[in-house]
This record gives structure tokens, sequence and C-alpha cells, in this order.
């Protein structure tokens, strides 16, 4: 689904192609003068420049733009190709994610497990999954929320899913978290009789949940 | 038939307006920041709608094979207040973003000197951002409203055909059309501007850089008002390429000057059983 620089490259324009180097140069001066700066004197904290509250690292601008430049169908792509570049510190990602639009949200959230931020970008990750948007829970439920998520909160993701008509193919690690996962089928299957009782179908998804939260843990060797 | 309401509030409106103003031919429309009705008290509020105007909403949009786009700004009312004005400091980083595709509602209200100050202003980001600019025209004193904001336009850096007059009437559209800029007109159910009027300005003054829309937003309005007028003018002779020129080439050639326009929808199929728009929020 991202795509990575080489395909991009394959792919882009001429003008596109030139934009997208200016910006990862751009993204990886950032990180560099961060890491340089943070030798010097420990920040520790991400780069907004100083002045306006509202000032951004040039990157970030090339963030919002990247659509326009590169096209809506290469906007996730080349935006986590810039997180990565630069390195994003958590100030950053966060500053992305919250003043970002639906598209730039979503690239954030795609990208949250190569960042090396353990599981401090968790917040980002829940608040995707409050809304209702089928983009933004869609891209929430990733690697980085099969790695970080409590039980609690990703069975509710799993629900959300379900809820909402996002695949539940978007889930990682489905099968490897969801295996022998009482509390899940307890709740897939009382979410499945409420379905029954309301006289509408049960999503096929749901019966693909249920049943590998039924399979019993003892199954090291099956691949997830 | 393909429409294009280039100004709407949509976060003021229902799914079932959506599904009608598909049904009547809508495929795109601009959604302008506006006031809400109740004055708001901070800027964070409006950081919040903007973020609607730029998340949720083109997300309800989509689910119905509509493209949303929006434009941005201090409105012109509450640019009057000062817990609000802090919002103009705030805008360059929210006129970066991808389907932005105009600065606006701007213009007058009340033409305050806090008014004068807002209008300059963002007439100078809307330049600095390589926008066009979505100026409302005051609904009271319209005609010496409009003399003022052209005045301001002149003096600006943004040139007249970056610039869109909107709720224009009888009394304005010579004006208008005059200064360079393109001329919005606002289509209401009750006496401001209806749709036959609409048709004999469109008699008088050509199709050339005319623009309508409904403006639907939370008082008395009608989103269908940009196909009633469409209807109107094939039942006056108009042709049917007329009627695609003012209700979707003329703001496609507007806002497109933004550089942003993203007109090629998803097909409204995807529309499912399960929607999260369907279920309204669990
Ligand atoms: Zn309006």
């Amino acid at each position: 689904m991202l795509k990575s620089r080489k395909e991009l490259d394959a792919e882009l324009d001429g003008a596109a192609r030139a934009w997208l180097d200016g910006a990862l140069a751009e993204a990886a001066h950032d990180a560099t003068a961060r890491e340089a700066a943070r030798s010097q004197a420990d920040v520790g904290a991400g780069t907004t420049p100083p002045g306006s509250p509202y000032a951004s690292p040039p990157w970030e601008l090339r963030y919002a733009a990247a659509g326009r430049h590169c096209g809506p169908a290469h906007a996730d792509s080349v935006r986590s190709l810039l997180l990565i570049e630069a390195r994003a510190p958590l100030p950053s990602v966060t500053r992305l994610y919250e003043q970002g639009t639906a598209a730039e949200r979503r690239a954030v959230l795609l990208t949250l497990d190569r960042l090396g931020l353990g599981d401090r970008a968790l917040p980002l990750v829940e608040d995707a999954l409050r809304t209702n948007d089928t983009r933004l829970v869609a891209a929430a439920v990733g690697p980085y929320a099969a790695a970080h998520l409590d039980p609690h909160a990703w069975r509710h993701a799993v629900l959300k899913c379900l809820f909402t008509g996002v695949p539940v193919d978007a889930v990682a690690r489905l099968g490897e978290r969801a295996r022998g996962d009482a509390e899940l089928a307890r709740m897939l299957r009382d979410f499945a009789a409420e379905r029954t009782a309301a006289g509408r179908d049960v999503p096929a998804d749901l019966r693909t949940a249920l049943a590998l939260a039924l399979t019993t843990p003892a199954a090291p060797t099956e691949e997830s | 038939m393909r429409i294009f309401d280039p100004h709407i509030h949509m976060t003021s409106r229902t799914t079932d307006d959506y599904q009608a103003m598909y049904d009547a031919g809508v495929r795109a429309l601009v959604e302008p920041s506006f006031w809400l009705g109740q004055p708001r008290t901070s800027p964070a509020s409006f950081f919040d709608y903007f973020d609607a105007l730029l998340g949720w909403e083109p997300f309800r949009a989509s689910q119905y094979g509509i493209a949303h786009h929006c434009t941005l700004a201090l409105n012109p009312k509450e640019a009057n207040d000062p817990r609000c004005t802090p919002v103009l400091d705030a805008l360059p980083r929210y006129l970066v973003k991808d389907s932005v595709v105009a600065v606006g509602e701007i213009g007058y209200d009340s033409m305050t000197p806090a008014e004068d100050h807002a209008l300059a202003a963002q007439l100078q980001l809307a330049a600095d951002h390589g926008l066009p600019a979505l100026v409302h025209t005051p609904h009271r004193d319209k005609l010496a409203g409009l003399h003022r904001t052209i005045d301001v336009i002149r003096e600006s850096h943004l040139p007249p055909e970056h610039v869109l007059l909107d709720h224009l009437n009888e009394t304005t559209v010579k004006a208008a059309t005059d200064s360079g800029c393109w001329a919005g007109f606002s289509i209401y159910p009750d006496t401001k501007m209806d749709e036959d009027r609409m048709v004999t300005i469109l008699r008088n003054h050509g199709t050339e850089k005319i623009l309508v829309n409904s403006a639907a937003d939370w008082g008395k309005s009608d989103p269908l008002k940009t196909r009633k007028v469409a209807d109107a003018m094939l039942k006056a002779g108009f042709t049917e390429d007329d009627v695609d020129k003012v209700l979707w080439r003329n703001p496609v050639a507007f806002y497109g000057q933004s550089g942003r326009l993203q007109l090629d929808t998803p097909a409204p199929d995807t529309l499912h059983e399960g929607n999260s728009i369907l279920r309204g929020g669990e």
C-alpha cells in the first residue's frame, strides 16, 4: 500500500520527482539539524521554530502540499517517506496529526510503526479510533496498534471496524492477537446476537473474526 | 446534468441533503468557512471548525459521491471580535492544505475598521498563497459595501480575476462585473434572489464569469437551488451548454485557479450498509 522511493520514482513525472527530492532533502536537513542541536544541548523536543506558535519547519509545509504535487494517489507514500526521512520526533508527529487534514492524519497513522516512537504515539491511534471516518479507523488498526494497544482497546478497535464497515483485513496481526481471546469471542457473539435480534445479517467479517478468536491458543505453528 | 455548488455550508446540512443533491446532479461543492450562528469565543473554536472542513465533512460528502473542497478565513462578522482575530495568525498553516481552494468568506458585514483590516490582511494571504478569494458582499447597505469592497481589492495584490464577489443582485451586478471580478449569486427560498430573477440577470449580462450557488446553511435555505436555476434556464431557452457553463465550468475555472481542485470523486456505490454515517455515531 505504501510505495517505496524507487516505486514512486517510477510513477511520478519529472516535476513531481524534483519536488519530492527537494522535500526529502528538507526533511533530512531538519533531522540532521535537530540531532546536532541535541548533541549540543539536551533539547529532546521537536523542531518548532521560534516566533509564531503556529510556525512549522519547511518540510512540514511540504507534508501538507504532497497531494497536489505528487497526486492524491501517492500522497500517503510521499508523506510517509517524509516522516521517515525527517526521523520525525513525537512533537512533530503529534503536530502533523493534530493539525492535519484527514489525509495527513492517515499518513501519520500508517507510518507510526516505522518511527521508533515506542508506545508514546498511542494517543493518536486512540483519537483516530474515536472518529467515525473509516479512512482513519482503517489506518489506525495497522502494525502500530497491533504492537501497542492494550487488550481492551484492541478488542474495541476490532469491533469498531465491524461497526463501521472497515474490512477486518485492515487489522494487523488479527489472527495472532485474536487467537484464544475469549473476551473478544464474547463481544463478537453479543454483537452477532444484537444484529440477529434486529433482523439484520451478521457480516461475514464478524464470522471470520469470531472463528479466529475461537481458535485455541495452543497453535504456535500457525502464522498470522 | 453536472452541477458544482460553489458556496454551500454542508456542516449545517443532513445526509438527506447530500443524497438529494447527488440525485439532482451535484457532483462537487465548495464549503466556505463562516459564522456558526452562535458566536465563537476563541481561536480554538475556529480550528476545530477548519479541521471539520478538512476532515469529517469531505468524508461525509464522499459517501454520497460529491467532491468537497473548502475556503478558509476569519469571517467578516467575527473579524470584529478581539477574542477571534488571532485566527489571522494561524491561517497560513491552514491555507497550505490540499483541499483549500480559496480564502473566504471574507468581506464586509458592518463596514468597521476591524473589518477593513481583516479584509486587507486576508486578500494579502490569498495573494501570498496563490489562492483566489471568495468575498461576501454585505446584506445591509449592499451597494455602498460593494464599492468599498472593490476599492480594497484594487489596493490589494490580488488581481480581480482571482476574486469572486458573492451574494450579488440586480443592483450590484453591474459594478461587480465592471470590476473584473467573478460574480456570484446566492439563490434563496425567500426574497434575496430567486431563480427567475437569476435567469433575467443571465439574459441581460450573459454567462461569462457568473456563478450561481445555494449558500444553504443553518437558516432558511434550499440546497437544490442550483438545480432549480438550471431548470429555469432551460425553460427560458438557454441551452444545455449554457447551463453547464454557469453551473459547472465557471466554478471549475474560478476555483481551478488554486491548482487544487480534485474532481475525480468515488462512485456513489461505495455507500454500503454498515457505513459509519448511516449508523450515525454508534
Ligand atoms: Zn455563506
